[in-house]
């Protein structure tokens, strides 16, 4: 098992490295020169060479690529060009707000799916089954920024109860943080939660059929305990293997929903990196994100094989 | 513990309807975010517009309806040849770190703006300086290459402001200027935050605290001003909504105007037959376009010039819509099928008005191939590299008419007349010879359809009712929170 | 699950018709924009009304379905022109570099955040109609690769494959004959779940302006234009965004009515 984990670490590393040269290369080729932006429509071509200078973004393309990589695994994620302050700097402030926005929502969505998924295989072909599988067929329908949409026009214009967006800092306290993140992390969640709800149904049902479940029924264990003690915990490694697709959506979804609801995380800094062509800051963020995505993965193959003894054997 | 949580909940509920901000401070919105505070070191009107006449102060300054008054210079004069200025510093200046502002810290900011390397973005306003000196500690003597009327005015751009060699490197980050608020801090991405400085040398301004809230999607923009998350949106990025606040006794909106003059450029370069821009401009309905892209905000214009300003000539009728027109002109002009690239940045007034405008000249025969794109492309591909047919743009700084002067300029149009109009402008000082003059340079940039002029940009800004003293019109783009303050009461 | 079947094929033929209809007419030219009339309530001109440039909503959502039909369907073509022969041949070459390199090759495209590459993309290539079908294909490449390997590995155990090979045939050609019809099954309903997430996807590049640009509809860009008139003229937004909603609805529909009518073995395939 070691072994077979040790392959997949080395795969996954190359993964890493790979994608660092594609993400390198693709924004090399991006149009629009990060000084000239900076300095905008009246500045001389002296000054724009001379920033550009400045930036270091002069030199050959290998050269900039080991710089950088060497850099980043030094913790060095390089300097901004447009605020002028190291990245990792900008990245640690931000993933202050993505990272609980990604579990909030993580949290949430597993919270609804469990035991709406639950009900709807121990219910199954009842009412509450088709209610279940229409409102879950319903929410994985509905594109998240037009619920945030709804969202942010029910309970923030309307009603008042939360802020329409922004985010007042950790300073300001646990609470109006978390507040600050509800309506986001219910928006994401959605979608997530309807997927999980029919995976685990799905997986559910099918661990039902097994013959061990009729084995403990027959032993007289009651339908319930059936359910929670045997089925659910087999049915949770297609659960854990959705789970762990989900966080790169999720954190892909996090962009959009960054930007309706101006929240300052990694996704909106992306984007405002992309727009002012802080080709350092778009580069080093992505590989944050790929690498949260890889570890991610990795966690849960780890997971998936402690839990799954058949797996063990390769 | 229920009074307790019955308190909190109350707290966040006052919290949530942003009461809180209490009577003398105050959360002000703005789109965009400064790539940096220093407004001496980069052009992005968001510098501009957290730290001028709040943060740093120049010689002189623009008042909210665009005078050039005093700033830190409290008087001034030219010499009769006009090639020298001398101007009369405030006596007992302090920068915001302690150190005290007098002249050498003048002859610093100029010398430094001007320098070979200097990435000033208007490095232009200093060109013509051959020599900054400093007889005394209150007195700054400025000898030009050439006269210049319009020094005192040049001065008075956040470009020129006056900084500290003490604390210069670290303005971009930690801006240390003389103004009435300083910097408290800046949570990249979301605020910055300024307090009133106690040791300013004018008058204390009403508000103690002022946060700058970077919202840059507009309907975000619009939730956040009627959550109250924002108290005032001066240059608010949703026209279409101003109706919502102008029906709510609890907001007030401002309509103002700009040095905005909003064009369609055309690049004489590749549409260098004059009737083929006539017709172009003729095909064009302003007042569609107003109501479309704007909801009505916005005045329409006939040359590139502020309808505000005194010297301002109506020339609308020349370009009055007139799609038959337009079409015989280009049947005249042999230019039956073009297909024309459009290009088109971020904002609404663009991307809207590029439609709007797309549309009327398919009625006439012309195609439009649009592309968005970000400033950054747009910078790079139309500004610099001149590689497109037409784009929409709002040239906001004041008194810019004499962009048409350099034929290097992205639309490159080149008239030998034209340039030599505005090196007579340029030494002209005498007031009714400059309106002539001025006069004549919107006759001539009209006749020759070097754009399609559309509109002065509208300054349309939201506030809660109870805040005034905000600027109405944006001579140049600033919040100057100066002469802010809450009205009392409800 | 018969119901769900017909009642997504229902609703899907209803967009499809549409959009195919949009092709030859629309009921008015959508870029014709007429101030003078815009933002219009319904009325028997304009069965849903007008958009805030005057143009005519029916036709508007036509011609979004289109844009979207068109984005969706190309980029699902794309992942299974290049991604089943790839998991095919990762399946047939099982255990073998090419397995290892397509598998990785796979993962490492699984691994990129896919929102922020199809920004990278229609910022260094423009934003596009094109763009985004690029953009959103590259993603399907790797799904349709590792379903239609996960398909295939099964089938090379069996005993008449195995003759095959035995008997001299090429693994390409065994792939091509055998393998492709026995999993063309799986490969259906993946493609409707995928063309439903093109959707989907498409949908939010448009939002975020990356998509189709002016003058062509798109369910996406509508719902961007309308967000800010939200308060005054909800419309705007909610008959695109329903449309987006009972379109995905009507293929997610399909799609699993299709994989219980299909094959019931599909189901613990962990779809």
């Amino acid at each position: 098992m070691i072994r077979a984990l040790g392959r997949r670490a080395l795969s996954l590393l190359l993964a890493l490295i790979a994608a660092s040269v594609v993400i390198f290369v693709m924004l090399q080729a991006v149009p629009g020169d990060p000084a000239a932006f900076m300095l905008g429509m009246n500045a001389s071509e002296d000054a724009v060479a001379a920033l550009r200078a400045e930036l270091g973004l002069e030199g050959p393309l290998v050269v900039r690529y080991l710089a950088w990589i060497s850099g980043m695994l030094g913790g060095d994620f390089g300097t901004s060009y447009t605020y002028r302050v190291p990245v990792a700097e900008l990245v640690s402030e931000r993933i202050v707000v993505s990272a609980p926005l990604a579990v909030m929502a993580l949290v949430l969505s597993t919270v609804i799916a469990i035991p709406v998924g639950l009900i709807a295989a121990a219910r199954r072909g009842g009412a509450a089954d088709w209610g279940i599988m229409g409102g879950t067929q319903l929410g994985i329908a509905v594109p998240n920024f037009w619920f945030a949409m709804i969202l942010v026009l029910v309970f923030a214009v309307k009603l008042r109860w939360v802020s329409a967006g922004g985010f007042p800092g950790w300073d300001a306290g646990l609470w109006p943080g978390v507040r600050a993140l509800v309506l986001p992390a219910i928006a994401l969640a959605l979608p997530q939660a309807s997927i999980l709800a029919r995976v685990l149904r799905s997986a559910l049902l099918d661990t039902l059929d097994q013959d061990y479940i009729r084995t403990a029924r027959a032993k007289g264990l009651s339908r319930r305990a059936t359910v929670v003690r045997h089925a659910l915990r087999n049915a949770m490694i297609p659960v854990l293997t959705i789970l762990g697709l989900q966080f790169s959506f999720l954190l892909a979804g996090a962009i959009i929903i960054e930007n309706v609801f101006f929240l300052p995380g990694l996704g909106r800094l992306i984007f405002q990196g992309i727009t002012q062509r802080d080709l350092i800051v778009v580069q080093s963020v992505t590989m944050v994100l790929v690498f949260a995505v890889i570890l991610v993965t990795f966690l849960v193959d780890l997971a998936y094989t402690v839990a799954d003894p058949r797996l063990r054997r390769r | 513990m229920t009074q307790t949580l019955k308190m909190s909940v109350a707290a966040f509920a006052l919290m949530a309807s942003g009461a809180w901000a209490a009577q003398d401070s105050i959360i002000i919105g703005m789109q965009l975010e400064p790539p940096n505070l220093d407004p001496t070191g980069g052009a992005a009107a968001a510098i501009d517009e957290v730290t001028y006449a709040n943060l740093f102060e120049g010689l002189t300054r623009f008042a909210s309806d665009g005078a050039v008054v005093p700033g830190l210079a409290q008087s001034w004069s030219v010499s009769e040849d006009g090639l020298t200025w001398t101007f009369d510093l405030r006596p007992g200046v302090v920068f915001h770190d302690g150190t005290a502002m007098d002249s050498a810290d003048v002859v610093f900011s100029l010398n430094r703006a001007r320098a070979e390397d200097s990435t000033n973005a208007q490095k232009a306003l200093f060109a013509g300086i051959a020599d900054v000196s400093a007889p005394d500690t209150t007195t700054v003597v400025i000898t030009l290459d050439a006269p210049n009327g319009n020094f005192a005015f040049n001065m008075a751009w956040g470009d020129a402001v006056i900084v500290a060699p003490e604390s210069v490197a670290t303005n971009a980050t930690q801006p240390v200027g003389t103004g009435p608020f300083r910097f408290v801090e800046w949570a990249k991405g979301d605020s910055v935050t300024l307090e009133r400085f106690d040791g300013y040398w004018g008058a204390a301004p009403a508000l103690t605290r002022a946060t700058f809230k970077f919202i840059s999607d507009p309907n975000a923009a619009f939730a956040a001003m009627m959550a109250g998350d924002v108290n005032a949106f001066p240059v608010f990025p949703a026209p279409e909504t101003l109706a919502n606040f102008d029906a709510d006794p609890r907001f007030s909106v401002i309509v103002g105007s700009t040095e905005g003059e909003t064009i369609l450029a055309m690049n004489n370069a590749n549409l260098t037959d004059v009737r083929v821009r006539k017709a172009i401009s003729h095909a064009i309905d302003r007042q569609a376009i107003i109501d479309g892209a704007m909801f009505g905000y916005g005045t329409p214009i006939g040359t590139h010039f502020a309808p505000h300003n005194p010297d301002y000539v109506d020339l609308t009728g020349g370009s009055a819509h007139d799609p038959d027109m337009a079409r015989a002109l280009l049947a005249e002009a042999g230019a039956t099928d073009l297909r024309l690239r459009m290009a088109l940045p971020p904002p609404s007034y663009a991307r809207r008005g590029g439609e709007i405008i797309a549309s009327q000249l398919r009625a006439v025969g012309i195609a439009t191939d649009i592309t968005n794109m970000e400033w950054a492309q747009w910078l790079e591909q139309v500004f610099r590299g001149k590689d497109f047919d037409l784009t929409i743009v709002s040239h906001t700084e004041p008194a810019d008419i004499n962009i048409y002067a350099r034929p290097n300029y992205y639309f490159q149009y080149d008239n030998a007349g034209f340039q030599a109009l505005m090196e007579t402008l340029g030494i002209t000082a005498d007031a009714d010879a400059r309106t002539a003059l001025l006069q004549e340079a919107q006759k001539m940039i009209a006749a020759d359809y070097v754009n399609g002029y559309l509109f002065q940009l509208a300054k349309t800004g939201v506030a809660d009712s109870r805040v005034e003293g905000l600027w109405q019109n944006a001579p140049t783009q600033a919040n100057d929170l100066t002469g802010v303050s809450w009205r009392a009461g409800p | 699950m018969r119901v769900s079947l017909v009642i997504g094929a229902m609703l899907s033929a209803v967009f499809i018709s549409l959009a195919a209809v949009s092709l030859l007419w629309l009921p008015y030219d959508i870029t014709v924009l007429d101030i003078t009339g815009r933002l219009h309530p319904p009325s028997a001109s304009h069965w849903l009304g007008t958009d805030h440039f005057g143009r005519d909503m029916v036709a508007m959502l036509m011609a979004g379905a289109r844009t979207s039909i068109a984005v969706a369907l190309v980029a699902v073509g794309i992942g299974i022109v290049f991604g089943v022969p790839l998991g095919l041949a990762a399946a047939a070459y099982r255990g073998t570099w090419l397995d290892e390199a397509i598998m990785r090759g796979n993962d490492l495209v699984f691994a990129f955040p896919s929102l922020v590459i199809a920004i990278l993309i229609t910022a260094v290539f423009g934003a596009s109609a094109v763009n985004a079908i690029l953009a959103i294909g590259i993603f399907n490449i790797p799904v349709f690769a590792r379903v239609a390997r996960g398909g295939a590995l099964p089938l090379w155990t069996l005993d008449y494959i195995l003759a095959a090979r035995v008997a001299g045939k090429g693994r390409a050609r065994i792939s091509a004959e055998h393998i492709l019809p026995n999993i063309a099954n799986l490969l259906i309903v993946q493609g409707t779940i995928q063309f439903s997430l093109g959707i989907l996807a498409e949908a939010a590049l448009s939002y975020v302006g990356l998509g189709a640009q002016p003058p062509t509809a798109s369910w996406g860009r509508m719902l961007a234009d309308a967000q800010t008139m939200i308060y005054t003229e909800p419309q705007l937004a909610i008959l695109p965004g329903m449309a987006i909603v009972l379109m995905v609805l009507g293929l997610n529909l399909m799609g699993d009515g299709l994989r219980d009518a299909l094959d019931p073995r599909l189901r613990k395939a962990g779809m």
